[in-house]
């Protein structure tokens, strides 16, 4: 396999004469050298060295961490600055915040918790939970976030990630999908408003649909397996992933690493995981360590690999 | 030091802001004026959303011709993301569009393939004329355009992704990351500080 820093090209000295205004001067366009540079033949178009993304969800309501089974039954899991401090610094690739508060208050706390968690991290931070309106994601990006993740309101009113997309690009924009069985054969529809409503709506449709207004990233949670342990709904993430060319974030029944293999060999690009992290069960750290000997890419670009370099 | 942050309201201020405090302790200026542009030690230019919206934000600020001028005399200028392709000639996005053209290209859209896109998530930043002491890493990425060729002159960093692409070029006080340094970790905030400290005009 070949790798970025694969390439037959020789040096050359080439003697450069910047000229501006009839002058020579320094740093005068950065013009492209041709063939053979950067694009060229070399690697073939399925070539990457993307890694498969691990991706803590922090549940946040009235600024407080909590976790639940099948979006009901919440607890409290902590103070979300020092949650989202830890998996950091054990090697998390982005994090997810879902407000789950139910109250105007609990939503302006969130817009705080944002801020608070922006000031320290690092890394990319994902948030949804009552993005119901342009104005709502715009808030929540200037108080910090990269992306907004946006779920009922996208049902009930699609033309929403467009309006985002248009005003902050595609890739601020998360469809997140909460996808519960039907009977057996039948496939999956949408559900809302934290699963109390069922649409009726095809997730698989719902996705290809999505992609097409303009969101950046599927957020794909199965309802039924949410917080339970059971592993991920690898039917449901491969069917969604077929039919669609935008990466998908695994979500909902991460318990082992191997879960978590599972969900990338079905075809997501990242794994959601919250309960066995926040329980201690294991770490992002330990989750990397096992993914890497079942031969998983991962970022190594963590703390723990610097102290042993 | 003076380090500005052009903020036109197309991009993701806030996090390039708290990645600036915590990687050099100095607090950032947010302006749109190209007064202050022109006479700051140290300029940001981020950027997230569309190539055409990019330009319109920095036409209607006044701020294209300043831009241009800081990053030909090779001042301190770290350009991210939209901003790096800001830099170019044009965009595969908008056609019609014209870029800044300091640099020689035009972007285009990752190949139709079995790869997804947008190319989000962390990948391997080399740079070509590195023994990677340190400097090569993996970075965060969230882009659907890419330049394919790098320009001559100055230093360019490699990622792979559908073939190779020009992750960042560098030249002078100049440092364009088509990877976003602000959210890549560790790696990215030396990558920050590296920029911040270097001495006017001198390479990163």
């Amino acid at each position: 396999m070949l790798t970025a820093t694969d390439t037959n090209l020789t040096k050359r000295i080439t003697p450069c004469l910047d000229v501006r205004d009839g002058r020579v001067v320094k740093g005068v366009r950065y013009r492209s050298v041709g063939e053979g540079q950067g694009g060229g033949g070399v690697l073939t178009a399925t070539d990457t060295n993307l890694t498969k993304r691990i991706t803590p969800c922090l549940d946040v309501r009235d600024g407080r961490v909590v976790k639940g089974v099948r979006f009901s039954g919440l607890r409290d899991a902590g103070d979300p600055v020092e949650r989202a401090e830890r998996y950091e610094a054990d090697g998390a690739d982005e994090l997810v915040i879902l407000d789950v508060s139910a109250t105007g208050e609990g939503r302006a706390a969130c817009v705080r918790t944002v801020a608070s968690v922006r000031r320290t991290l690092g890394i990319p931070l994902t948030v949804g939970g009552g993005v119901r309106r342009l104005e709502d994601a715009l808030r929540l990006l200037d108080a910090g976030a990269d992306r907004v993740g946006v779920n009922t309101a996208a049902v009930e009113r699609p033309g929403l990630l467009a309006e985002i997309a248009d005003r902050a690009g595609v890739q601020c924009v998360v469809a997140a999908i909460d996808a519960a069985r039907r009977q057996p054969g039948e496939g999956w529809e949408v559900v809302t408003n934290a699963g109390s409503r069922r649409t009726g709506i095809d997730a698989i449709a719902w996705a290809r649909e999505v992609e097409r207004l303009g969101a950046g990233e599927i957020l794909l949670t199965s309802y039924d397996r949410d917080g339970s342990g059971e592993g991920y709904d690898l039917e449901l993430i491969a069917a969604a992933t077929g039919a669609v060319r935008l990466p998908v974030i695994a979500s909902g029944g991460a318990r082992v690493a191997r879960d978590l293999k599972r969900a990338f060999d079905a075809g997501a690009e990242a794994a959601l995981a919250a309960s066995i992290l926040h329980d201690g069960v294991t770490s992002v750290r330990e989750l990397k360590r096992a993914l890497s000997s079942l031969g998983v890419p991962v970022r190594r670009d963590t703390a723990d690999e610097r102290s042993m370099a | 030091m003076r380090l500005v942050i052009i903020d036109t309201g197309v991009s993701n201020s806030a996090s390039v802001g708290a990645a600036v405090r915590r990687a050099t302790g100095l607090e950032p200026e947010l302006t749109v004026d190209p007064k202050a542009v022109e006479s700051a030690d140290r300029v940001i230019l981020p950027g997230v959303g569309s190539f055409a919206a990019g330009m319109a934000a920095l036409e209607r600020h006044g701020l294209s011709e300043v831009v241009r001028e800081r990053v030909l005399d090779e001042r301190a200028t770290l350009a991210i993301c939209l901003g790096m392709q800001l830099l170019c000639e044009a965009s595969a996005e908008s056609p019609g569009v014209e870029g800044l053209g300091v640099v020689e290209g035009r972007l285009e859209r990752f190949p139709p393939g079995a790869l997804r896109t947008p190319h989000f998530g962390w990948n391997r930043v080399s740079w070509s004329d590195g023994d990677g002491g340190g400097e090569d890493g993996e970075a965060y990425f969230a882009h659907s355009y890419r330049l394919e060729r790098a320009p001559e002159g100055g230093r360019r960093a490699l990622c792979v992704h559908g073939g190779a692409f020009v992750a960042a070029l560098s030249r002078g006080g100049v440092l364009a990351c088509q990877f976003h340094p602000e959210l890549s970790g560790a790696w990215g905030a030396a990558l920050i500080a590296r920029w911040a400290r270097a001495r006017e005009g001198a390479a990163c």
